[in-house]
């Protein structure tokens, strides 16, 4: 056999590109680090601590949004874009059932005053089924008639389902934002009371709240993936509906419970925006959909724990980010949406780097 | 009754009229192999019978009963599996995941496990892989899991889409062997294949499937002996 001669292996120009852009971005990165750390400090500790509790409660969140997104992706090859205007369906059902238990008077003054738990406990029941149901809905409209059809079809579909939602949400509930009725013991900005510094940090109870629940649900949703017959029966669906459809499984009806975990998810977010920031609207959907869809592409499309990752770095990127870069926080969402341009240049498969299997027909 | 009648079944993709008529039985024990040359639609006809590519006109009965208008995941539940065309092995799945996918439609623990150690006992290859990721498993092993994964359905009818393909000429024999000791335990059997002299010594009965159409129907050792199935297919003047 004639000994092959070795190809000399050209760097391609897009390669230097990606090279200069990659080392300059990290050392100008370092270089602020050191600057806003070392060189001449502009935060304390304590204001850091603030950023990080802020960043920490904004991921969770995303996070949970975004893995609807990774869910429905795995098993759909689509990307939601209603997703966030499900969790936008989900605030609305925690608020009008916090209102209800506002209005209602028990022990000397309210419901939700008076037992702040079940108050909560029935937000957050009714803003994820609404939110499930919506998903089951959703996918029953607008995408499973165009299953099938090439991908850019459902795409433009979810398009027009998030303007259909947010429409028919500003149609019967006005354009107004409103507050969300906290109970009385979960007022925003109240918490436990830190001294770091000499200075007083609040870690809010609202906060405190959304992190531990959205981890719970994390936990949760990662062992139903990995561990139930119906987390095994969509990872099957995710790599061959057809030898899915083989085994006995009944793909439509994964696909439905797929959109229906993924609502669950969104909706418990969105009660918690609710909760934590307070304002709820019509459009109030659209950012963290777009954070979260972010998140679960940094994270890498497709992957639960990636979109987990995804979420709470792209939270603490964007509370930490402005800071360390030393520039305005107005400019918070384009260095989320910075990063993800540079995910996509440097890294497409996202942080955990799942490789996607070609797609089988 | 014969166990699987199929009565002039036509299935199409979109314009292209890939089966113009076939009918074929399959008796209660049996193994049947549908032979022919690439594109003469014996893949089609397997993914007729289990669903995934419905026939526009013509049945296709099991014990009596029209599949045609079931799904496919409701023709596994009755009785009906499939190793498919390239294995289709869940390659990011462990070779159990895979395994346990098989009985996706059991409920019995006890046969599940059973079933388990059976598959184990024929393929103990599987059994030293339990926890690999399926996709890092060669391709014979991997035709192994797929075998094995039909047969954790209990399925009263095997279909097997091309077992010997790729597969070196040691493995392949030992995959036959697989399937005359499956087939003598009480499952049905319909095979398809290209390599069909192996399918022949084998097989009860056999069709040559052509353009679409069954050409020839015969027992698999009048079949071995035909002039132009030597012709055509075994490649012996």
């Amino acid at each position: 056999m004639p000994i092959q001669k070795e190809p000399a292996r050209r760097v391609k120009p897009y390669q230097i590109i990606q090279a200069v852009t990659g080392i300059g971005c990290a050392g100008y990165l370092l270089y602020r680090l050191y600057t806003v750390l070392i060189g001449s400090p502009t935060y304390g500790t304590e204001t850091w601590a603030r950023f990080m509790i802020a960043g920490l409660i904004l991921g969770s969140v995303y996070a949970l949004i975004a893995i609807g997104y990774t869910l429905v992706y795995g098993i759909l090859r689509m990307i939601n874009f209603a997703h966030g205007d499900i969790m936008m369906i989900g605030a609305f059902g925690g608020y009008f059932t916090l209102e209800a238990a506002k209005s209602i008077p028990a022990g000397g003054s309210n419901f939700s005053d008076a037992y702040p738990f079940a108050a909560v406990l029935a937000a957050f029941l009714a803003g994820v089924a609404i939110a499930a149901l919506s998903g089951y809905f959703l996918e029953k409209i607008a995408y499973r008639p165009l299953r099938g059809a090439p991908r850019l079809v459902p795409l433009i579909s979810a398009i027009g389902a998030s303007i259909f939602l947010e429409n028919a949400a500003q149609l019967l509930f006005g354009a107004q934002r409103r507050d969300y009725a906290n109970p009385a013991v979960l007022t925003r900005g109240e918490g436990w009371t830190l001294v770091i510094n000499g200075a007083k940090v609040i870690l809010p109870y609202t906060g405190a709240l959304t992190v531990i629940l959205s981890l719970l649900l994390m936990v949760a949703l990662y062992m139903l993936v990995m561990r139930t017959r119906l987390g095994r029966a969509m990872r099957a669906v995710s790599e061959n509906k057809q030898v899915a459809a083989l085994m006995g499984i009944d793909v439509d009806g994964v696909i439905s419970q797929t959109f229906i975990i993924s609502g669950a998810l969104a909706g418990a977010a969105g009660v918690m925006w609710g909760l934590h920031l307070g304002l709820v609207y019509h459009f109030v959907g659209f950012i963290p959909g777009i954070k979260a869809f972010t998140a679960a592409v940094l994270g890498g499309i497709g992957s639960v724990p990636g979109a987990m990752l995804g979420g709470l770095f792209l939270g603490l990127v964007e509370s930490l980010g402005p800071a360390v870069l030393g520039i305005s926080f107005q400019l918070k969402d384009v260095i989320a949406f910075g990063i993800l341009v540079l995910v996509l240049i440097f890294r497409p498969t996202g942080i955990v780097g799942e490789a996607l299997t070609e797609e089988k027909v | 009754m014969p166990m699987l009648d199929i009565h002039d079944i036509h299935t199409y993709y979109g314009n292209i009229h890939a089966l113009k008529g076939v009918s074929l039985t399959v008796e209660e024990g049996e193994i049947v192999t549908l032979i022919g040359s690439n594109g003469a639609g014996k893949t089609t006809t397997l993914r007729s019978i289990c669903g995934l590519q419905k026939p526009r006109r013509g049945s296709i009965l099991l014990h009596g009963e029209d599949l045609v208008a079931y799904k496919p995941h409701q023709i596994v539940e009755k009785g009906v599996a499939m190793v498919p065309e390239g294995r289709g092995i869940f390659a990011r799945l462990t070779v159990a995941e895979n395994l346990d996918l098989g009985a996706y439609i059991r409920r019995d623990r006890r046969g599940i496990q059973e079933d388990l150690e059976h598959v184990y006992g024929i393929f103990p290859r599987l059994k030293e892989r339990t926890r690999q990721v399926a996709g890092t498993l060669s391709g014979g092993e991997q035709q192994m899991l797929a075998t094995g994964r039909a047969l954790m359905a209990q399925p009263r009818l095997l279909l097997m889409d091309e077992p010997s393909m790729g597969l070196a000429p040691l493995l392949v024999d030992a995959i036959f062997d697989v399937i005359q000791t499956i087939n003598r335990k009480g499952t049905t059997i319909l095979l398809v294949e290209q390599n069909a002299l192996m399918a022949l010594s084998i097989a009860h009965r056999g069709y040559v499937i052509q353009t679409g159409e069954i050409v020839l129907k015969d027992t698999a050792a009048n079949l071995k002996n035909n002039e132009t199935v030597r012709k055509a297919y075994l490649g012996i003047e």
